[in-house]
């Protein structure tokens, strides 16, 4: 391509376009001016304004999510950096690639505590895979591209670019070569053979085998999801999912065993406590997962399948740990496996599914409707069954909610959830469906929120209604931080210090102030009426879904306990968490 | 003590790109995620590639120095990690300027001493020394250590270095 002389700030918009992106999430300011001005005088490229910088970064985090591909943040210095904080963490906790580019006063200024400085790489350093402070343009255009590869090569993260304002006048030359080497990060995606081979001779030879796989399987793209349904069924073996992972396996097949974890199924944790094999693809023995430590899969053999070397071997001993992308070596264990033509232990395996059967029949979702309240579960229950058949993108909140959606919103295929599971952020889901929106106009998307957690990044409504973003928010209204009074419950002798929701806004009126449509609902008989006029209409909705304010989220392992020690919701009584637990969160 | 108690005392060295804030990232890790520093040493090796080397002392349990080797290899700017104490024979070495104030007997024996040490004098008055002194931390410890009865007053210790036997590089 021929040498162009372009400014900073057309630097970053050439750079972008040339990656790919036609969309991105931001909020003006003084240090991005240049930038934003270069952004007016073209059209390739979309601006979303945001309501709030916080909001911008989860609005990305739901576009890449949604897409598979990286979400991009554009923000000014100071005050404009420092609330993308929050976002830019999340992203780092749940591996979503995002290129994030923040404002920076001029390099002549840099250290004179500015008007809205900050120092954004040495906060952001410790939240992001990798960031840069560019102090030149020539410097910008290498750094630009780079940023994308860093963030969506190896184990994806989010990475930041703080650009002096001086630095986005400034001209140089523009260059592009699509397949740059990466000078020292080159992440290993093969995995080693051996221990592939290894890996088939203990999945074979199992008599109780369990696949646990995660968010690792959704980050490597859909064709590890086909590769990973095809070696599941290959084997007849039994899956469940970590939260991050839900729809990689679809649901509604019968190896499907639910989500596991301190929230997940009797069958799936129970099957993990007992089983003899467990197979990890793309999940990392999360704290929410494993319970007790000691007390975690006692009498397995441990495989575990991860692209970031540093998870294998940091919570839980394993005894096969292959480093590599989760398509890769699952496109290697099918090819061995079928090589080999490996047979499984039909026999064992017979009996091992009439345990989980047993299990199965202990029927721990369960909760009891009546005629005068909606019960949360019931509400989510119907609000996937009224949608089934559509192309539905959920996005959720933080807390019980978050839970029940896991628990009774099914899904069939990977990128249709998006929940905040690392971080636990409160404010995620709405600026998420925002992004998840952005990018599948014709989608049904969903936030299934809390009263609580809806109101911390409500502004976003402003955004929704600008670009006529019909997403449907989904208000499990039950007056609680429910989680929080849940384990004030369980830990405190029920002292709801501080978790009940007081004041609450008008939610119906609240979303005809911001332009959109508001429903209530507050008896199972309207449930399904307004669930489908929420469906209908074409904007934006808060449906506010007035439901059981006192019911609790089960089953449940409580902190400090093992998988097999489950606090199932017909039999809460015999509740109690040991003195350990309770330094546990 | 079960093994995967015991401390290990490792020495690892880490080649990176001398860019800035490498070394503000590598001192992050340890203190976020809550792992010693006993001494840490940094350099520019190669100014044609920009290259630097972090030499750290650290002390763990055998799994958390794997978690250590595994989080600083997948840092951006770093080209390599390697456990000198596991994957090769090394040697190490550290260098203090140790200063010692006094007169009479006291200052013939600390320059007496200093000799048995090889330590080099470096600067000298009526009344102190600065001596040089080059060996392994525990040389440098009973140095210091008997030089403290003698009028020792100020220390300055650069920290490890290290490097593997043998032919190969790093």
């Amino acid at each position: 391509m021929a040498a162009q002389e372009l400014t900073g700030a057309e630097i970053v918009i050439k750079a972008l376009v040339d990656q790919g992106v036609d969309t991105i999430f931001g909020y003006p300011g003084g240090a991005v001016l240049p930038i934003y001005d270069a952004l007016f005088q073209q059209n390739k490229i979309r601006h979303i304004l945001v309501r709030h910088e916080q909001g911008a970064v989860h609005a990305a985090e739901g576009y890449a999510r949604s897409t598979g591909k990286p979400g991009v943040v554009l923000v000014t210095s100071g005050p404009g950096a420092t609330n993308a904080i929050t976002g830019l963490t999340d992203a780092l906790m749940d591996s979503i690639p995002l290129v994030c580019l923040t404002g920076q006063v001029a390099t002549h200024l840099i250290g004179s505590d500015a008007f809205q400085e900050a120092d954004t790489v040495g906060i952001t350093r410790h939240c992001t895979k990798h960031n840069w402070l560019v102090k030149s343009a020539p410097e910008l255009v290498r750094v630009m591209h780079e940023a994308f590869y860093v963030a969506t090569h190896g184990r994806p993260g989010p990475v930041v670019i703080d650009i002096p304002k001086d630095v986005q006048f400034q001209k140089a030359e523009y260059s592009f070569s699509p397949n740059i080497q990466h000078r020292t990060y080159r992440p290993v995606v093969k995995g080693d053979v051996g221990k592939i081979r290894e890996a088939i001779e203990l999945i074979a030879n199992a008599k109780k085998p369990i696949f646990y796989t995660g968010g690792g399987i959704i980050n490597s793209g859909p064709v590890a999801s086909q590769l990973l349904r095809e070696f599941v069924r290959l084997t007849g073996y039994p899956i469940t999912s970590t939260l991050m992972g839900l729809g990689a396996y679809p649901a509604s097949d019968k190896q499907w065993l639910g989500m596991l974890g301190m929230h997940g199924t009797y069958e799936a944790n129970n099957a993990m406590h007992d089983c003899d094999v467990l197979i990890n693809i793309g999940a990392r023995f999360d704290d929410r997962v494993t319970g007790r430590l000691d007390a975690f899969s006692p009498n397995s053999k441990k495989i575990h399948i991860d692209i970031d070397a540093s998870s294998i071997n940091k919570n839980v001993h394993v005894d096969v740990g292959i480093v590599g992308d989760c398509a890769h070596v699952l496109e290697d264990m099918l090819r061995i496996w079928k090589s080999k033509a490996r047979r499984t232990d039909k026999a064992a395996l017979e009996d091992w599914w009439k345990q989980i059967d047993i299990w199965r029949g202990r029927k721990s979702l369960a909760y009891k409707t009546n005629d005068e309240v909606i019960k949360p579960q019931q509400a989510i229950e119907r609000l996937f069954q009224l949608t089934r058949g559509r192309e539905v993108y959920v996005t959720t909140e933080v807390g019980q909610h978050q839970m029940w959606a896991a628990q009774h919103f099914h899904f069939d295929d990977p990128n249709r959830w998006m929940t905040s599971g690392g971080l636990g952020t409160m404010g995620y889901g709405l600026p998420a469906a925002i992004g998840a929106q952005i990018a599948h106009p014709e989608a049904l998307v969903i936030d299934i929120a809390g009263e609580a957690s809806i109101l911390m990044n409500i502004q976003e409504m402003s955004t929704a209604v600008q670009y006529r973003l019909p997403v449907k928010i989904f208000v499990l209204n039950n007056e609680y931080m429910g989680m929080v009074r849940q384990w004030q419950e369980l830990l405190h002798d029920g002292r709801y210090s501080h978790s009940y929701s007081e004041s609450l806004p008008d939610f119906v009126k609240l979303a005809e102030a911001y332009g959109a449509t508001g429903i209530r609902a507050s008896k199972p008989s309207e449930l399904d009426a307004a669930i489908k006029q929420m469906i209908d209409t074409p904007g934006p909705v808060i449906f506010d879904c007035l439901v059981d304010k006192f019911e609790n989220c089960y089953p449940m392992i409580p902190s400090g306990a093992a998988h097999n020690e489950m606090i199932l919701g017909d039999d809460p009584e015999g509740a109690s968490v040991s003195e350990e637990g309770k330094m546990l969160v | 003590m079960k093994k995967d108690e015991i401390i290990e005392r490792h020495t690892i060295s880490v080649l990176v790109d001398n860019e800035a804030g490498v070394l503000a990232r590598v001192i992050g890790l340890f203190s976020g995620r809550g792992y010693n520093i006993e001494s840490l040493t940094v350099a520019e090796v190669d100014q044609a590639e920009h290259t630097s080397r972090i030499t750290i002392v650290t002390s763990g349990t055998p799994m958390v120095i794997e978690q250590i080797k595994a989080q600083l290899d997948r840092l951006v700017p770093v080209h390599k990690v390697i456990d000198l104490t596991v994957e090769a024979k090394a040697v190490e070495r550290e260098m203090a300027l140790v200063k010692v104030a006094g007169s009479g007997e006291r200052r013939v024996e600390a320059l007496r001493l200093s000799d048995a040490f090889r330590a080099r004098v470096i600067d000298t008055t009526h009344s102190s020394f600065v001596f040089e002194v080059t060996g392994t931390p525990e040389k440098l410890d009973a140095f210091i250590g008997l030089m403290r009865p003698l009028g020792l007053v100020d220390v300055s210790r650069t920290g490890v270095v290290a490097i593997a036997r043998g032919p190969e590089a790093m």
